[in-house]
């Protein structure tokens, strides 16, 4: 037995240490609050772990060495899972020893704050899936969906170690920075860390890369619902819906959240179900055919409504359908692949990959692949997330682990799920929905011209089998329905359709799965505007004066207005997609990547200078190393996008070109037929290329302050950061998702406790 | 092993594993929806601030959305 020393605690819990078993009280009179079991591996768990281990290495190998004419979907999920698990055993434990260093004896914010409504310690399995439901969107899905134009290598190999090396760690991190600064925010915890300047820059490009981010999420949802009547009746109803569950949690039944969640998603399974039959009539079609722009004005007047009206009414309830739909698709979709384990035609990387000139996004492997896929590699959002309700719930420092990187690894492989998926349509279909409308053209006989002369493996396609395609799924037109969402739709269609009811509901599935991508962007839009409106009071109120009053979030005029300037702005980008000349999805995708991977760069530059401070300078790496490299790939990529001479890939190049054409005299150039056509792509190539430089001078900023902040406190041996004081805690709760033999027994403790409490005349 | 010896014994033990799972899924998700979150609360209040009076269901939840910032949602 032996008494271990706690240096620089302000709290004196006691620990004990007998065989192995390491106990921490913080009151002698209650069982203890925390227990480590710290004896070394048994021979049986070596012998575990060398198997997964194993398992995973020729999973690995028969993904990239084994070349024939197709690999099994199946090898690329137990790739995935056996390094996930072992990354998540090894690397994030060393990560919790070495930098993390959770205390059982401290509160949480959850424990101090608690009030039982934003502030709540809340069971580890069920805070995994609110997080998990809160990060994983249809990022993940169409990333990975876009890059597959490049091979299926790349892509799963960037997936996979992204994530257990850069997007977990970044999540991870962060969610810990977080739970010790009372759950502040990034844009907070950057003023404090970083100082003003950095912590200016991080919060202006916070809110823009929020901005770009709902802007061209929304121009993936216009172009998954045009000229589909069944997608824009089946969308529209969920309102409808949505309002009802409100009401009725409001008026009726208030606190029976999941009876009428379970009402509400029986009338939305009624909605995709009834869109078939209204597009199969001649009013149907009449009036739920919209053209992209009229879509793209319902979208804003839905973020403007969504941003105003109370949340119980419309978001929140919104919000319990997108999470069952969620949890249970993903599960779903899963199933579906190990069930039918389909078959993977296509080659492991492309000469697009080698030569940058795909017809989906232009650029080669390094960087654009790794702007492509941000979600489920390495994602900037997550760090929002990880700052904002997690860390308000967490009961216990030591489940950070499991809930934020635990979580980023269970979004990898949804990002993994959804490039199997991608792959397993046709390559030549592929591209016929992949490529933007400027190169098909708009008829089966022009996209299958096209496609035949992209040089891919197989029969060339006929136009018939293009028409075929687009019925089998209920669409008039499968061409140029870029976005990478309905190509998921197809996938998922021919997947699941695979387990569940055959080719007479391929048409079900792939509205299902239409319904189920649109309904995830349509909650990152309206939550995304939400949130972005009280960034903007909140900075506005901050500049004092008259402006002071920008801080009541009740105040009517200061909500609509900053709801307008919020909308406005997201709006107009994704109205400057929808109208575009060149594509849309092709130019502005890779803007929506360089933008997240930015805002990783300014959530890891603040973590990394966190470690610095800390003194753990022999640990800094853990940050530094995915930091460096993200931001040598957002400064290429951006490098690219603002000096290349390729007119395909940078933007003031194409913005010349456009200039040059129009200066002399000519009427039509490249795929703009007409002059007005002409000007909006000077004027949309000006946006794009401003947006870019403004992006990586807010990130250098902050990298620039982090820097001075860490060579300050290098030279004086470490400085202070803002943690807040530690306040010793009193709750017990299991770490990982099931609980060890010694967390069991010490669970046994607290509910005996438990019971002697209430038999003494407690509640 | 006892329990395996007749049939019966076997459906009695493949129901009590569904009844277990089926329990085990109803919780996890009237927990992950907050079902409970309004009993928790009193629960909660009983314990910090004994004697103060609850609200009631429906302002809790009044309350809780008016406190509770809106979760951004990611991509």
């Amino acid at each position: 037995m032996a008494d271990i020393d706690v240096d620089g605690a302000l709290i004196e819990p006691h620990i004990e240490a007998v065989a192995g078993l390491e106990r921490t009280w913080t009151d002698r009179t209650s069982p203890p609050v925390g227990v480590i079991d710290r004896s070394p591996m048994t021979p049986r768990k070596r012998l575990l772990f060398a198997v997964i281990a194993l398992v995973g290495a020729i999973s690995w190998a028969m993904i990239a060495f084994v070349r024939g004419e197709s690999v099994n979907a199946v090898w690329f999920v137990l790739a995935a899972v056996c390094t996930y698990v072992v990354a998540y055993r090894f690397y994030a434990r060393l990560i919790e020893y070495k930098v993390v260093r959770p205390r059982a004896y401290r509160a949480t914010p959850a424990e101090t704050y608690d009030n039982g409504k934003d502030f709540m310690p809340t069971d580890r399995r069920v805070l995994f899936g609110h997080h998990f439901a809160a990060i994983a969107g249809a990022g993940p899905l169409v990333g990975p969906v876009l890059a597959a134009q490049m091979g299926y290598l790349p892509g799963t190999i960037w997936i996979i170690f992204g994530a257990v090396l850069a997007g977990a760690v970044q999540d991870y991190l962060v969610l810990t920075l977080s739970v010790r600064r009372g759950g502040r925010s990034l844009g907070q915890m950057a003023r404090e860390e970083l100082g003003r300047i950095g912590g200016a820059a991080a919060l202006i490009g916070v809110y823009v890369i929020m901005i770009i981010v709902i802007g061209i999420l929304g121009l993936v949802v216009v172009n998954a619902l045009a000229k589909s009547p069944w997608g824009v009746f089946s969308i529209t109803m969920t309102i409808p819906i949505a309002l009802f569950m409100g009401v009725y949690l409001r008026m009726l039944r208030p606190g029976k959240v999941s009876e009428v969640s379970v009402i509400g998603l029986l009338l939305l399974l009624l909605a995709i179900i009834s869109g078939g039959w209204v597009a199969g009539t001649a009013w149907g079609q009449d009036w739920f055919t919209l053209s992209p722009v009229t879509i793209a004005w319902c979208l804003i007047a839905y973020g403007f409504a969504a941003s105003i009206l109370p949340v119980w009414l419309l978001l929140a309830p919104r919000d319990y359908l997108s999470t069952f739909m969620k949890v249970g698709t993903i599960i779903l979709l899963a199933v579906g692949i190990l069930v039918v384990r389909p078959e993977i035609h296509a080659p492991a990387v492309t000469s697009f990959a080698i030569h940058g000139n795909g017809p989906v996004f232009a650029g080669s492997l390094f960087p654009f692949l790794f702007i492509t896929i941000a979600c489920g590699a390495l994602s900037g959002f997550h760090s929002l997330i990880a700052s904002g309700t997690t860390p308000k719930m967490l009961e216990k420092e030591g489940q950070a682990r499991i809930i934020g990187y635990g979580g980023m690894l269970t979004e990898s492989f949804v990002a993994v799920m959804a490039l199997v998926t991608a792959l397993v349509i046709d390559q030549n279909l592929y591209f016929v929905m992949n490529a933007p409308a400027a190169l098909t053209g708009g008829t089966a006989e022009t996209a299958a011209t096209y496609v035949n002369t992209l040089g891919l493996a197989g029969a060339p396609i006929t136009p018939a089998d293009i028409s075929q395609a687009a019925a089998n799924v209920g669409e008039v037109s499968i061409i140029a329905r870029t976005g990478g969402a309905p190509t998921l739709a197809v996938g998922m269609s021919k997947v699941l359709s695979g387990v569940f009811g055959g080719s007479s509901l391929a048409a079900f599935w792939y509205h299902f799965a239409i319904m189920f991508e649109a309904l995830f962007i349509l909650t990152t839009v309206d939550a995304g505007t939400r949130v972005a409106r009280f960034m903007l009071s909140d900075t506005i109120g901050n500049l004092g004066g008259v402006a002071k009053r920008f801080r009541d979030p009740s105040w009517r005029v200061g909500a609509w207005f900053c709801s307008a300037i919020v909308v406005g702005c997201w709006g107009a980008i994704m109205l400057m997609g929808v109208t575009d000349p060149l594509g849309g999805i092709n130019t502005l995708f890779p803007l929506f990547g360089i933008a997240n991977q930015l805002l990783a760069a300014i959530a890891l530059t603040v973590v990394f200078a966190v470690l610095v401070k800390r003194g753990l300078l022999r640990w800094a790496w853990v940050a530094g190393a995915p930091l460096v490299w993200d931001l040598v790939i957002t400064m290429t990529a951006s490098y690219q996008k603002v000096f290349s001479s390729n007119a395909k890939i940078g933007y003031w190049a194409q913005h010349q070109a456009f200039l040059d054409a129009k200066a002399s005299g000519a009427q039509t150039f490249g795929s703009a037929a007409t002059p007005q056509a002409m000007d909006a792509v000077i004027r949309n190539t000006f946006i794009q290329g401003t947006l870019s430089i403004v992006f990586a001078a807010l990130v250098l900023v902050v990298v620039g302050a982090a820097v001075a902040v860490c060579v300050r406190s290098v030279r004086v041996g470490g400085s202070p950061t803002s943690e807040d004081p530690e306040l010793p805690s009193h709750l017990f709760a299991p770490s990982g998702l099931a609980a060890t033999k010694a967390e069991r027994d010490v669970q046994a403790e607290w509910d005996v406790r438990g019971r002697e409490h209430v038999s003494a005349g407690g509640r | 092993m006892r329990t395996f010896s007749r049939p019966g014994g076997v459906a009695r033990a493949v129901v009590r594993v569904v009844r277990r799972v089926g329990l085990g899924v109803r919780w996890y998700v009237t927990t992950l929806l907050g079902d409970h979150d309004y009993v928790r609360y009193v629960e909660h209040l009983a314990r910090v601030h004994p004697g103060a009076e609850p609200e009631s269901v429906r302002d809790y939840w009044c309350s809780r959305h008016a406190v509770a910032e809106v979760q951004a949602r990611c991509c």
